[in-house]
Parts: structure tokens; C-alpha cells; sequence
């Protein structure tokens, strides 16, 4: 494609014209910020952007609606973790008992690097048990490597009570249906 | 040895450095808000020193419109790793900032800044050969710029001393031959004169609108703002002549700088816009109270800001200008311009004589 460029004017070539019309913007833009208060910008700690529904912000661990750890510490998430950010230490053959009915165990300790984390949402996809979510969360601080391992607690005190369905309690109200035959569902 | 002299000489060299940089720091700072405000954002309003909080109303205010920016600045350029990297010629690579800054408070010397204050010229340097002098000494400044392009031992930075040796120079000759009108209709090359002829007969920029137009945007060229400021291209040069720099070696080309922009509005002022004067309130003769002193300073000091102004507001209105358009820009149209108009300003006082 061959652009025809027009040889300016003698007018145009004193640069007068964009000398008058750049004064003129900048002049407009100027009026508009400091006395009509059009700022483009967010004043960030004191305001905050919305945040989307579907954000993935940060994962932490939610209880269920009664207040009992929904983690039964089957560790998919550590196995499906790619920069390994998860660590979870099982309870173990003589570990504490899991804190609801019908979960054979639940973690002694569960640590989420969050240096390391990479938000990618796979460990909430993998979750047998949707236990762990992507919150929206998006602005962690810590001033050391070790203050950003956030350990079971912190994960479940910042992960509130999940919204989500109680697997295990369906699955309690089918075992009790099934004791007496026939199967009324 | 005149001690009374050397004493006073001492105190206002001391007096005017001080101002000189308070006036770069407070320039860039004014830079960073007229950008903001021009581009809708707001611009540093954070800087918040211990107990201006608790200063009610004013305190606010003054966070607010980033007073207290320039000192976190200076300090960070402070305490910031003096880096210098593998593979610079060392000597000059530290020589550059100092030929950077040096030339740039050296023109501040012959300006006059007020008529009297006392007993006390407001002149460092009351020199015969004013605006001569200034033409040296701001030639010089174009060496700093080369050294460190030089020194750096690095590609952009190179490219970055090259086209400012060209661009400074080539600029410079129409500054100076812009000049000459206000030197021929004035008879005399003492700034301090001309400010006084300005007084009586009435501002150059009536006799001579031309010749300013040139100085105005040689001056440009000279200090290399937008829309010359090609030395510094950031988007075509990393960071130009500067970019392997940091710290306070990288604030001293800061400094150099801005310097060169208050030095140049100052030339300005004192050339075309009657200096310390003002036609009416009786303050276009020297001073005969303390208080008038002080007015003609303030008067000159704020002359000096309407154009750093408009530095500033040029910078973030216009694109960079071709290499080639700026050369062309320089030895075709500005060049012949100031030759024509020195011819037709010597045609007329001829005429008239």
C-alpha cells in the first residue's frame, strides 16, 4: 500500500498550528485533573479495585458450616502442586482422629509457601474434598521468607467457612437410608 | 586584599548555590506534578515526614501536592550503591557528572538577580563580558555529556554523546548569533546594562520578538528538553548518555541538567523580559530601600518560574523531533533566520541613526 504523504503548508511548517493545539490539550487535561477532580489513577491503599468473582487470588483452607477442617489429607494437592509450594505432614497411624464423623484423618500440619505459590488453581481443582480454595486475596506481605509459610491455622482462620456442599454429610444421610432395606432414596 | 569583597563575594556564591539547587530539586518535583496533571493522574503525593501529619490543614495539603518529594530524592540518591560498572574508562567515567554540573552553576555567575540589596550589587560576577562569558562556559557543558557517553564504554550511551555533541553544537550557533540584535541595539555586553537600557527604553522582547523566538528554542536544544531532547531518548537509547549510571553520579547529571534549565530561563529573563524589572510600582530603578532589594529578587525569581513553566509544559506536549529534522530544523531554518535578523536589526539602527 503506498500512503500519499501530503507536503505540508508553509502554515504547518512553523509548526505554529500543533504549537497552539498541543498548549491547548495539555492546558484541557491539566484544568480537568486539578479542578474537576478527572484523575485516571487509584489511590491504591486507600481505594481498592473491585474483585472479579472468578479472581484467584490466594489458597486457603475452609471449614465446613459446622466449623470442622474439611482437609482429610490425602495430599493430591502436594502431589499436583507444580512449584511445590504445599506441604502437608499427615497425622500418621497413631495421629489425632479427624474432628468430624466419617473422615478417616485430617492433617497434623499443612504449609503453603506463598513465595512459592503460582495461583494456578490446580490444588482446589484437584481436591477430593473442597477443602482448599483460590480466595481473592492478592496482596500478601510478610517481612521474612519464613512469615510467608502460612501454616494450618493461619490458612484456616483466612479461609472462613466454605459455602460449598457437605460431601460427607450426604453420604452419611445415604449410609443411614441404606440401613434399612429396602433403599428409600 | 579587599576582605570586605572576597566576604560578601563569598556569601552570596554560597546564598545563590543554595537557591540554584533548591530551585532544581523543586523543579523536578514540579515536573513529576504538571506531567500528572497533564496526563490526569494525580503525581507524588505521599512523602510524609514525622509530625507534618499533625500540622492540621496545612500539613495535609502540603503531603498532598508532594512538597516533601525532593528530600526523599536527594536521600535515596544518597544511600543508594555507588555502582560503577566493569569495563568503563574510570577516570573519565567519574569525571563526566562533576563537567556536567561544573559549567551549569558557573552560568548562574553573571546573572544579575536583583539590583542592590544595601550596599551590595545582586550579581556574583559583575562582568563587562557577560553574555560572552555565558556562551563559553555553557559550551562547556556539552563535554560532560561526550565524556560520559564516552566513558560508559557502552553502545546507547555512546550514540547518546554523539547526537548531543552535534545537536549542542549546532544549536549553539544560532543561540549566539540570536543574541546579537539585543547586543547591537543595547551597545553593550554587560547583562547588568542591559537590564538597566530595559528599564528606560522598555523590554527587548518588543525590539527583538525574533531573536527570542530563536534563544527560546535553542535553549531547548542547549538543555535538552523535549522536544530535542534526543541525547536522552528513552525509548531509542535506554537512558542515553546516563544509562550506565546510578546514585549521586547519576543525580550530578540530574542536577547539570535542570541547572541549565534554571540558568537558561535565567538568560531569558535577564535578556528579553527586563531582568529584575518591573515597568510600573516605581520598580525599574535599583533599589534604594531593603525592602524594594527584596521585591526586585522575587520579582526575577519569579520571572525565571513563569519559564521553567513553560520548560516543564513543553516537554509533555510534544514528540521528539527526528535526527535529521533536527539538524534541519538547526543549520537551515534557524541559522539563516538569525543571520537575516541580525542584518535587518543593523539595517534599521542604521536608518534610525
Amino acid at each position: 500500500m503506498i500512503v500519499n504523504r501530503k507536503p505540508l503548508t508553509f502554515w504547518e511548517r512553523l509548526y505554529l498550528p500543533a504549537i497552539v493545539g498541543g498548549f491547548k490539550v495539555t492546558l484541557k487535561h491539566a484544568y480537568a485533573t486539578l479542578f474537576q477532580g478527572k484523575v485516571v489513577t487509584m489511590e491504591y491503599p486507600e481505594q481498592k479495585w473491585a474483585v472479579p468473582p472468578d479472581y484467584r487470588g490466594a489458597p486457603y483452607l475452609v471449614k465446613d458450616q459446622e466449623g470442622n477442617t474439611k482437609c482429610v489429607s490425602c495430599q493430591l494437592c502436594e502431589f499436583v502442586c507444580p512449584p511445590k509450594a504445599i506441604r502437608i505432614t499427615p497425622p500418621g497411624p497413631t495421629g489425632k482422629q479427624a474432628d468430624r464423623t466419617n473422615a478417616e484423618k485430617m492433617p497434623a500440619e499443612f504449609e503453603i509457601n506463598m513465595l512459592r505459590c503460582i495461583y494456578c488453581g490446580f490444588c482446589q481443582e484437584v481436591c477430593p474434598e473442597e477443602a482448599i480454595f483460590l480466595q481473592k486475596d492478592y496482596s500478601l506481605v510478610g517481612s521474612s521468607r519464613e512469615e510467608m509459610i502460612y501454616n494450618k491455622e493461619k490458612l484456616l482462620a483466612l479461609g472462613g467457612v466454605s459455602p460449598g456442599i457437605q460431601k460427607w454429610k450426604l453420604k452419611l444421610e445415604e449410609a443411614k437410608a441404606q440401613e434399612s432395606f429396602p433403599v428409600k432414596l | 586584599m579587599d576582605w570586605n569583597f572576597i566576604i560578601f563575594s563569598v556569601v552570596k556564591i554560597a546564598v545563590v548555590i543554595g537557591v540554584v539547587q533548591g530551585m532544581v530539586s523543586y523543579t523536578v518535583l514540579a515536573e513529576r506534578k504538571i506531567s500528572a496533571w497533564i496526563q490526569d493522574r494525580t503525581g507524588p503525593n505521599r512523602t510524609t515526614p514525622p509530625f507534618v501529619k499533625d500540622i492540621p490543614v496545612i500539613g495535609p495539603f502540603l503531603i498532598r501536592l508532594g512538597v516533601f518529594q525532593p528530600l526523599a530524592d536527594g536521600l535515596k540518591f544518597m544511600f543508594k550503591e555507588d555502582f560503577t560498572p566493569a569495563g568503563v574508562r574510570k577516570i573519565y567515567f567519574f569525571l563526566a557528572p562533576a563537567i556536567a554540573v561544573i559549567p551549569a552553576m558557573l552560568t548562574v555567575a553573571v546573572i544579575p538577580f536583583g539590583s542592590t540589596l544595601g550596599a551590595q550589587k545582586m550579581v556574583i560576577a559583575d562582568l563587562n563580558v557577560g553574555i560572552l562569558y555565558t556562551f563559553g562556559i555553557v559550551s562547556l557543558g556539552v563535554y560532560g555529556i561526550v565524556l560520559a557517553g564516552y566513558a560508559a564504554n557502552s553502545k546507547f550511551p555512546f550514540l547518546g554523546g554523539i547526537r548531543s555533541s552535534a545537536q549542542m553544537i549546532s544549536y549553539e550557533i544560532s543561540m549566539g548569533l540570536s543574541v546579537i540584535p539585543v547586543l547591537l541595539i543595547v551597545g553593550n555586553l554587560n547583562l547588568g546594562e542591559i537590564i538597566r537600557w530595559q528599564a528606560t527604553n522598555g523590554w527587548l522582547i518588543i525590539y527583538a520578538p525574533v531573536a527570542f523566538i530563536i534563544f527560546l528554542v535553542a535553549s531547548f536544544a542547549e538543555t535538552n528538553r523535549l522536544p530535542f531532547d534526543l541525547p536522552e531518548a528513552e525509548t531509542e537509547l535506554v537512558g542515553g548518555y546516563h544509562t550506565e549510571y546510578g546514585s549521586m553520579k547519576f543525580a550530578l547529571f540530574f542536577l547539570g541538567e535542570y541547572s541549565n534549565m534554571v540558568a537558561s530561563a535565567g538568560m531569558m529573563v535577564t535578556l528579553f523580559f527586563g531582568g529584575w524589572t518591573l515597568p510600573f510600582w516605581g520598580l525599574d530603578h535599583a533599589a534604594g530601600t531593603l525592602a524594594s532589594g527584596i521585591a526586585h529578587i522575587l520579582i526575577f525569581l519569579l520571572k525565571m518560574g513563569v519559564f521553567i513553566v513553560l520548560f516543564i509544559w513543553v516537554r509533555w506536549m510534544f514528540p521528539r523531533f527526528r535526527y535529521d529534522q533536527l539538524m534541519d530544523l538547526g543549520w537551515r531554518r534557524f541559522l539563516p533566520l538569525a543571520l537575516v535578523n541580525i542584518l535587518v536589526t543593523a539595517i534599521i539602527l542604521w536608518m534610525r541613526a
